[in-house]
């Protein structure tokens, strides 16, 4: 069993659903973002996701664009990612960890030599953002002999009929986008998760995660309960970047602002 | 816009998924957009087969574009160059000034059909932003551009024309402020009000079916110059010149070449300060594969697959990516692509408004800096026809600045 079947078999065990915070990788630095990485199963991440820092996030909102910036700048590679993975699992070999991103870096990167060196860091799923089924092709192979799960999203566009041919080959999780609209944006409100929910339920047995728009520990504890887990990105991030100094460096409270707004979310989904 | 495509047609393209060759174009983008491009597929196959629709769209295109537009014998540039036989293809004619409203006008049509009342649109130059501006205003449609900070800066006039016509102009801070930011944020904008909003590409890139689409509407100025060369010399041409950004005025006028092989058709890309200075918007000769805003084709990028800045002279050429079906011609070698700098560029500016008495965009001046290299070199019988895709109005502030002149 994946480490996100067993992570996904143990909450529901426990009565709940995942709290899946998000970092980007080498925002602000990259000893800064391994810190946090190592730091966040202790203060309530279930799951938790790595941002692949792109120039061009055209799916993501500001604050996104912002931490992928600052990545960026402070030398993010795919080859420092996986290091960050790996100096992970030196002390943590149960929290699943996915890597969120587009596509270009990744080919360019080279897709077997990419899931190959993904797994091998300790890598359990990626979610590629502007890499729909149709173009998934190519990196089912490669993604399935090194036993990463391709993590589907689903938006509230996808009729019955397309969640049929998202699902297909589906593994580990389903994203549940929540909105239309980019991150960070606008939040689905518990109605629409409700009349949301039960159609993905109906079409697949894979655990659901919510993502986009969670904020507060009430819309996560919200989220998590009407699925099986949330995702927050955005808060983090805009928590992570008011912390940090006119030159975007980490000062003294970036780690604790990050990580007590991590607990609260936590309290609040342990509710 | 289809007749004349046999069955092992390099016309076909791109397959029914919107893949033109080996895995180029597609459909990259993120979930929540995959069906609204699926919608918008039918959309278009259900018009392209309707009558009524090209009877609509012809209407507008000869009464309000102001087609067909001249295939100009340039006497005065020949005689100059002492070579090849030159003709322009007068696209700066047009209303609004270029070859973008041939396009804008076939989408705005299209919006309306499938009910959408607010346009998102990018821009680079502004051509295709003051296009879109123009036939919003006609039909009474919401306008939203996004346009580059550094762009909307170096193309004041464009900018002004487009709130003339009612459009907001949103400026795009992120990254270096060009084209592709602009590109990214109406992607934002759209994936955000997909319930009333039509994003109207401006060039023949994006997911597919928008280089398809984009290509087919920008083909009446290649099935004109069919026409149009057969009237004045009666045969086809020997030699195509046109400029490439994202290639839309390149793909217009090569399409409904691309079964005579007789015909050779030549891209013109931004060199910028020159292919191997690092300062350039030649994507085929120096990018390589790769995914960005919705399709796999050539890409400026570094070797960790992050998309690079651009830079021209020209702010409608400076884009790190370019159409999928210009990447397929000039993998299967259809077509050829050359580079022309900033510098050959202006020059040529200054020559075809000398020689002719038209100003050309820095576009398309691109593509007139090429012809100018290679028309010496062929012979009086060769029939060589330049894509002028566009007026230089809007570029006299740059082009005088390089001169150092104050205006």
């Amino acid at each position: 069993m994946s480490r996100i079947a067993r992570r996904f078999a143990a909450l529901k065990q426990e009565g709940r659903g995942a709290l899946i915070p998000y970092l980007e990788a080498c925002d602000p630095d990259f000893q800064t973002s391994l810190d946090l990485l190592k730091a966040m199963p202790e203060a309530g991440a279930d799951l938790i996701e790595i941002g692949m820092p792109f120039s061009d996030p055209s799916a993501d909102g500001p604050v996104i664009q912002l931490a992928a910036r600052r990545g960026l700048k402070a030398g993010a590679t795919l080859p420092r990612l996986f290091g960050m993975v790996k100096s992970f699992r030196e002390q943590d070999n149960d929290t699943p960890v996915i890597l969120m991103g587009y596509l270009n870096p990744i080919e360019a990167y080279g897709l077997d030599r990419f899931c190959v060196d993904a797994s091998a860091a300790g890598v359990d799923g990626l979610i590629i953002v502007d890499m729909p089924p149709e173009e998934a092709g190519p990196m089912q192979g490669p993604a399935k002999a090194a036993g990463l799960d391709i993590i589907r999203l689903i938006a509230p566009t996808t009729d019955d009929n397309r969640l049929k041919l998202v699902l297909n080959h589906a593994s580990g999780f389903v994203y549940y986008v929540s909105i239309t609209g980019i991150t960070g944006t606008r939040s689905a409100s518990d109605e629409d998760l409700r009349a949301a929910l039960p159609r993905i339920r109906a079409a697949t047995d894979l655990p659901i995660a919510i993502g986009f728009g969670i904020r507060t520990p009430e819309q996560a504890a919200s989220a998590s309960r009407i699925a099986d887990g949330a995702v927050v990105a955005s808060a983090l991030l805009a928590t992570l970047a008011k912390t940090l100094d006119p030159g975007e460096q980490a000062t003294p409270s970036t780690l604790p602002s990050v990580l007590t707004q991590l607990r609260e979310l936590a309290a609040a989904v342990r509710g | 816009m289809t007749d004349g495509v046999r069955a092992n047609s390099l016309r076909n393209g791109p397959d029914a998924s919107g893949h033109f060759g080996d895995g180029l174009g597609g459909r990259f983008v993120a979930e929540t957009l995959m069906p609204l491009l699926l919608e918008l597929d039918e959309a278009y196959k259900v018009v392209k087969a309707d009558p009524a629709f090209h009877k609509e769209l012809a209407f507008y295109l000869k009464d309000y574009v102001g087609r067909p537009s001249p295939l100009w014998f340039a006497k005065r540039l020949t005689d100059e160059l002492g070579g090849a036989k030159i003709y322009m293809k007068r696209e700066e004619l047009n209303h609004t000034g270029s070859h973008k409203l041939n396009n804008v006008m076939g989408q705005i049509l299209l919006a309306r059909r499938m009910g959408r009342t607010r346009i998102v649109a990018e821009t680079g130059a502004g051509q295709h932003g003051v296009a879109t501006a123009t036939v919003c205003a006609l039909f009474g449609m919401k306008c939203v551009i996004y346009m580059g900070a550094t762009d909307v800066e170096r193309q004041m006039p464009n900018v002004f024309r487009m709130k003339l016509l009612g459009a907001e102009v949103v400026p795009v801070t992120a990254g270096a402020g060009t084209l592709k930011d602009a590109m990214n944020e109406a992607m934002r904008d759209w994936v955000a009000n997909i319930s009333d909003t039509y994003f109207l590409v401006g060039t023949v890139a994006g997911p597919h079916p928008y280089p398809a689409m984009v290509r087919d509407f920008q083909s009446v100025i290649g099935d004109e110059v069919k026409v149009q060369m057969q009237e004045a010399e009666g045969r086809l041409p020997d030699v195509i010149v046109a400029a490439i950004g994202g290639g839309s005025n390149a793909m217009g006028i090569f399409h409904p070449f691309l079964d005579d092989p007789s015909v050779r058709l030549i891209g013109v890309e931004a060199a910028g300060h020159g292919l191997d200075s690092g300062k350039t918007a030649a994507s085929i000769e120096r990018g390589s594969r790769g995914v960005l805003h919705g399709n796999r084709t050539y890409l400026l990028q570094d070797e960790n697959g992050q998309i690079t800045e651009a830079h021209s002279i020209s702010a409608g050429l400076d884009y790190p990516g370019v159409g999928p079906e210009h990447s397929w011609l000039y993998e299967i070698g259809r077509a050829e692509y050359v580079g022309i700098t900033d510098d050959e560029a202006l020059e040529a500016f200054q020559t075809c408004t000398r020689a002719e008495g038209i100003i050309p965009a820095l576009e398309s001046a691109h593509a007139v800096a090429h012809a100018v290299k290679i028309a010496p070199t062929l012979s009086p019988e060769t029939l060589l026809v330049i894509n002028i895709s566009g007026r230089g109005d809007k570029d006299i502030f740059t082009v005088a600045e390089h001169l150092g002149v104050k205006l």
